[in-house]
């Protein structure tokens, strides 16, 4: 037997503190916490949509300009986000290339995908095991989306190490910051969308 | 004032279900989407709070001591979670200084320390004055904690520049994986059951 909606028996969940609130005594906010109440977030597939093409459009610059400057006595170099995982790769480092390349293009690349089959998909009617992976594919996003900050860290903790001093400096580039715009911007389209969407079109179709 | 809070809903998929009776290290997921809809609580309060004031200590030493060092030619320089936000404020970056440093401190001194205040005055049978705003601005914050990322960073970083200098891991970055555990376990797991008992 499948278990009821939660909009059927008129009961809202609070995003807040998880309470199931009745509409019956308290539509419009949650009588436990405050938190306004909401049928679905406000707004959510056209905010994911801006959010995520805003991030689409900062990631061509995220990924042309260089993430760092590198300088020492005998070579200067600064390498955008994929030219610093082929030089690891060429350096011999292959296991922190591989890390590097799966946080900063293996994981927004992904999230750009999934977003867009979400949100693409979102309006149809599909069967329950459809369903069921697409909830679990916006779980896998909730989980991966701030791992993608980690080239902004390494930039930030290299170039506070490395200054002055015989052995060269490094120093943060533009790149970081059009990438770190980047990873904010798919976190919060993750945040807006609404994963019940996926269900509303199926409820009598079960 | 009594709330229905004998029903849970799923978050992802708006399931509603009687709240099943759990036994300890078990959780409860939903049958038609797969989500963790109820976990039972992990620590006693005695020990949630106990554990906070652990990560309140951790932080300090977070926030004081360097995570790494690197040492060429009998110089020996230093960095601290800090200096890694001031080192991108230069240039034209400085947005970014600001970002990494609401996520590696901001917000786990926030975390931190309303957590501590919280199961402080739980122990008590009490809610802490403030209790709500507190309870909602800590499930606000929970995205933007960042430290285990920066942990990782930290361990890339050593092997990045390890071909050319000596580097070597700090107190710091010991306490910051303690830390950034904590934060895991305190803030997603168990926190959030406070809305349960106090009243």
């Amino acid at each position: 037997m499948n278990p009821p909606f939660a909009a059927d028996l008129n009961l809202r969940l609070c995003h807040s503190c998880k309470l199931s609130c009745s509409l019956d005594q308290s539509p419009d906010s949650c009588p436990r916490c405050g938190a306004r109440l909401h049928h679905r977030k406000p707004n959510a597939l056209s905010r994911t949509w801006a959010l995520m093409i805003a991030a689409l459009v900062l990631y061509i610059p995220a990924n042309l300009l260089p993430i760092m400057h590198t300088s020492s006595l005998y070579k200067e170099s600064s390498p955008t986000i994929l030219g610093s995982v082929v030089q690891l790769w060429r350096g011999g480092s292959w296991d922190i290339a591989a890390i590097i390349f799966i946080a900063s293009i293996g994981v927004p690349v992904t999230k750009f995908l999934v977003l867009t089959l979400l949100l693409v998909t979102v309006q149809t009617r599909r069967n329950l095991a459809s369903c069921r992976d697409r909830t679990r594919l916006f779980r896998a996003l909730e989980l991966i989306g701030y791992w993608s900050m980690l080239d902004v860290f390494v930039a930030g903790l290299l170039s506070a190490l490395v200054q002055f001093g015989v052995f060269g400096v490094i120093e943060p580039r533009l790149g970081i910051l059009f990438f770190g715009i980047v990873v904010i911007l798919t976190m919060l389209a993750t945040l807006s969308f609404d994963p019940r969407l996926i269900w509303d079109n199926n409820h009598d179709h079960e | 004032m009594s709330y229905p809070s004998d029903i849970i809903i799923c978050e992802y998929c708006d399931s509603a279900y009687h709240r099943p009776q759990l036994a300890r290290n078990q959780k409860a997921t939903c049958q038609r989407c797969g989500g963790i809809i109820a976990r039972h609580r992990m620590l006693s309060i005695d020990q949630a709070l106990a554990l906070s004031v652990t990560a309140a200590l951790m932080m300090a030493v977070v926030c004081f001591v360097p995570v790494l060092f690197i040492r060429v030619q009998g110089q020996v320089h230093s960095a601290t979670l800090l200096d890694a936000s001031l080192a991108l404020a230069q240039g034209p970056i400085g947005l970014m200084a600001l970002t990494v440093a609401f996520a590696t401190l901001t917000v786990p001194i926030l975390q931190v320390s309303m957590m501590t205040w919280l199961f402080a005055f739980a122990r008590k049978h009490q809610r802490a004055p403030g209790f709500r705003w507190q309870m909602r601005a800590l499930e606000a914050l929970r995205p933007w904690s960042m430290l285990e990322v920066f942990l990782l960073g930290a361990l890339v970083s050593v092997v990045k520049l390890s071909g050319r200098l000596d580097v070597f891991p700090a107190v710091g970055l010991f306490a910051l994986a303690a830390l950034s555990m904590l934060i895991i376990g305190l803030a997603g797991r168990d926190l959030p059951l406070l809305w349960n008992d106090a009243r």
